[in-house]
């Protein structure tokens, strides 16, 4: 299967797409058209560093260094969960250009 | 909540624990300018004069919100019917809850949209009752309807919303589901939501008419899928299948009063949509109790929560916490009572005699409609 998101590709929260709190729960959530999507720490870390500015492998090394991990590992685990939410349309892409 | 007053319990007695709920269906009006011939509005419908005000709405929001709603789907009828729409939408948001207006598109004005844009509409679904002005128009019972939902597309576009197409599909239309897709695509849809029609209510009095071949919903399974190949990362498809043509029946909101609820144009609170088919069933009104305390304490959301009321061959299935036994509603209509294992299960007795006159009404020469209309007076 082609890969729906590159190293070089931005990844962002479309309009109709935000984080937000789950103040009954206690948790972070997903909110997109029709699906509120509950958030683990992994999960959340990862949403959080969509700025619509930084292309997949810049937001990978960031959180390599913050989290101490290898580069790799954390590339696997973003770049999956990233072409989850692109598959559902609750994250979109750009190229860098 | 803990004593033995209130400790909440199915219709048998045995005690239940009542989850959160997680999203809301608003139905703020059941006025429409469509008669389409499956609406899932109750044949019973409610009068203008007896909808809520906004400021009601906007109490029930704030009590979901409490309650853990984290979602509310505003629909109808229509719910550009009210023409303070917009205030509703604000309190929604206001609650901080996500606002889905579902629509047929028809009766809100491009400045409407607009309004409904600073109000906080969050996403867009626009129901399409066909591919072309014939089909659409003759189904919706409304002439005019197709270039009025084109022209409120454009307006979504242009103002931006994210836009989810629903489209119901039934013996006459199903064949053109490829080109239905297309269309969603065409239009810039993030997903496009293909349901079969449900048979109780309105739809149940089409059956002649509506009932799809087997060979029809093979046909729309192998759309959907290759659809949802040609189509990943540009637009999802989510589908009902035909259910009377299935092995194991849906999962019924997810089970029953476990993740949502159901608030009617006068503030009747049911665990679904269909809930009112249920002939023997009280459901109670956020005028004169709290959403919270129905939620956790009524006798409707309580009836078949959990699995411990379920009968034979539910009992001993190991699916009953995936599909719950099925529909309760589904149970109701098929079988005359609401417990029963859902008849389109392949396991339930009444399964057989499902099929046949599912194929009998698939088989049905007719394709005039009873129409969903409003009876004059009150």
């Amino acid at each position: 299967m082609t890969a729906l998101i590159g190293p070089d590709d931005i990844p962002y929260l479309p309009r109709g797409v935000r984080l937000q709190g789950d103040r009954v729960r206690g948790i972070r959530v997903l909110q997109a058209p029709e699906r509120a999507m509950q958030l683990d720490q992994i999960g959340e870390a990862i949403l959080s560093e969509l700025d619509g500015a930084r292309s997949l492998d810049r937001i990978v090394r960031d959180l390599a260094a913050r989290y101490n991990a290898p580069v790799e590992q954390i590339g696997g685990d973003v770049r999956d969960f990233l072409t989850g939410l692109i598959e559902r349309r609750m994250v979109f892409v750009r190229d860098s250009a | 909540m803990k004593d033995q007053q209130h400790q909440p319990r199915d219709l048998d007695g045995n005690p239940v624990t009542p989850g959160l709920p997680m999203a809301m269906l608003a139905e703020v009006t059941h006025r429409c300018p469509l008669a389409c011939p499956y609406c899932s509005n109750p044949v019973d419908l409610v009068r203008a004069s007896k909808e809520i005000s906004a400021d009601d709405w906007g109490r029930v929001f704030r009590q979901a919100a409490d309650l853990g709603v984290l979602q509310v789907h505003i629909s109808g009828g229509e719910p550009g019917a009210r023409k303070d729409l917009a205030q509703i939408v604000g309190h929604a948001r206001d609650a901080g809850l996500y606002v889905n207006l579902i629509t047929s598109g028809i009766g809100i004005t491009r400045d409407r949209l607009i309004e409904l844009d600073r109000a906080g509409v969050d996403h867009v679904q626009l129901s399409l009752q066909g591919i072309r002005p014939d089909m659409a128009d003759r189904i919706s019972g409304h002439p005019g309807s197709w270039d009025k939902k084109m022209a409120f597309s454009d307006w979504v576009t242009e103002i931006g919303f994210p836009l989810t197409i629903n489209a119901v599909v039934h013996r006459q239309n199903m064949e053109r589901l490829p080109d239905m897709i297309d269309l969603a695509e065409r239009l810039g849809a993030r997903r496009i939501e293909v349901a079969t029609v449900q048979f109780h209510g309105w739809a149940d009095r089409n059956r002649g008419a509506l009932m799809p071949t087997r060979e029809q919903a093979e046909f729309a399974r192998q759309v959907v899928n290759a659809g949802r190949i040609r189509l990943r990362g540009r637009m999802v498809i989510d589908y009902v299948p035909a259910d009377h043509h299935a092995i194991y029946p849906k999962a019924c909101m997810g089970g029953w009063g476990s993740t949502g609820l159901n608030v009617g144009p006068d503030g009747t609170v049911l665990p679904c949509h269909a809930a009112q088919t249920i002939d023997w069933m009280r459901f109670e009104n956020v005028q004169e109790r709290s959403l919270s305390e129905i939620w956790h304490l009524s006798d409707s959301f309580n009836a078949f929560r959990g699995t411990a009321w379920m009968p034979e061959p539910c009992r001993g299935c190991d699916r009953k916490t995936v599909d719950f036994g099925g529909c309760r509603c589904q149970a109701m209509a098929l079988a005359g009572d609401a417990r029963a294992t859902d008849p389109v299960c392949s396991k339930s007795p009444l399964h057989a005699g499902v099929v046949a006159r599912a194929e009998e009404d698939a088989a049905a020469i007719t394709t005039d409609f009873v129409y969903r209309r409003m009876s004059k007076g009150g």
